[in-house]
């Protein structure tokens, strides 16, 4: 902590930026897009006024979650480099603060969708921001190195709330979406992990390489890796997308598989496959969702 | 006004902030002005709209 924020009231300091970065705006941007994805792929229409109101909701409640998170791990945060420079371990932002913070937004965003679309969709946005924080932050995080697998949940569920938004359901096609995000996190976090394995080792975090090792780490990620390609096929094989998407599905799988292959083959000290991997795993993703997104948009596929 | 009025607990204290972090707290502070008022806006709004009818159809 600064001597500046050791000596003064950190809420004195904290400007709009620094709330605004306790929303993890990054993050954010994720849910952002692919819940309008399941906006968008969703049958019937919504007010275009009351889907920006649904989505911006979303938006906040995403926020939320990751105000929540910051204030619950603090302590941690505080320790590892990549995060260290977080307005609450910085000094710029009260934990106290944070939590209310955090707190007020999550029951604003729920109350808000709900007052913007339907009931299903504010409570699964209410269960996105109890599971991110509870079950995630406040229970696995700490506990398992399955923390991310579980915890991923909590980032797969969007799509959902967005198409719940604008259909008052949640059929088969949402939670396929799901699944794609859901088998999607545990390759793009364990390969973040086997780079910053020291920040979660000082920290305490039992990740996946911390309490398996790196070869146990590399060996799930391409087992992963596998089934990832083949469920981001299923929306071509339901029925809710296009040849055009099962081809870009495909292709983006098997380079996926492939950087998963490079990383399992790696030595210990080698974590340039990892970082290829992590870095290609977000275009993976947003390829899939883009793919859908278009298709939908210029009529490809109804 | 005797000694023990000045130290007493319940005789105010305050503190002069320096004048960055008050220009802080006064940003912060509209801030948060301004989102409670979108925040208001948007409800009229989003009851406006569906007290007309608009939804989900």
């Amino acid at each position: 902590m600064s001597e500046a924020a050791a000596n003064t009231d950190p809420s004195a300091l904290a400007g709009p930026q620094d709330y605004f970065a306790l929303l993890k705006p990054r993050v954010m941007s994720l849910v952002i897009f692919t819940a309008f994805v399941g906006m968008v792929a969703a049958p019937g229409t919504l007010h275009p006024m009351l889907a920006a109101v649904a989505l911006l909701s979303i938006a906040v409640g995403a926020g939320a979650s990751g105000a929540l998170n910051m204030w619950w791990d603090a302590d941690i945060d505080a320790i590892m480099t990549r995060t260290a420079n977080r307005p609450i371990p910085a000094g710029r932002v009260p934990r106290a603060e944070a939590a209310a913070f955090g707190g007020f937004l999550s029951v604003l965003s729920v109350a808000l969708l709900a007052l913007a679309s339907n009931y299903l969709a504010a409570g699964l946005l209410a269960f996105t921001i109890f599971f991110y924080v509870v079950i995630y932050s406040m229970w696995l995080k700490r506990l398992t190195p399955q923390n991310i697998v579980i915890g991923g949940a909590a980032g797969a569920l969007p799509p959902v709330v967005g198409w719940a938004a604008v259909s008052g359901a949640a059929p088969l096609e949402a939670w396929v979406l799901f699944a794609i995000i859901f088998l999607w996190t545990p390759p793009h976090f364990w390969a973040l992990a086997l780079y910053k394995r020291g920040d979660y080792e000082r920290a305490g975090i039992p990740m996946m390489p911390v309490v398996k090792g790196e070869r146990s780490t590399r060996r799930q990620i391409f087992a992963y890796a596998l089934i990832l390609a083949a469920a981001g096929t299923a929306p071509y094989l339901i029925g809710m997308a296009s040849a055009f998407y099962l081809v870009v599905a495909a292709a983006m799988g098997a380079v996926f598989i492939t950087l998963s292959w490079k990383v399992l083959r790696a030595d210990d000290q080698d974590h340039g496959p990892a970082k290829k991997l992590f870095g290609f795993s977000i275009l993976y993703l947003f390829a899939l969702f883009a793919t859908i997104l278009i298709e939908q948009l210029v009529g490809l596929y109804v | 006004m005797s000694d023990v009025d000045k130290t007493s607990p319940s005789a105010p204290q305050t503190t002069a902030l320096p004048t960055d972090a008050k220009k802080q707290r006064d940003r912060r502070n509209l801030s948060i002005a301004l989102g409670l008022g979108v925040f208001i806006i948007l409800v009229f709004a989003v009851t406006i709209l569906r007290i007309g009818g608009a939804g989900t159809q």
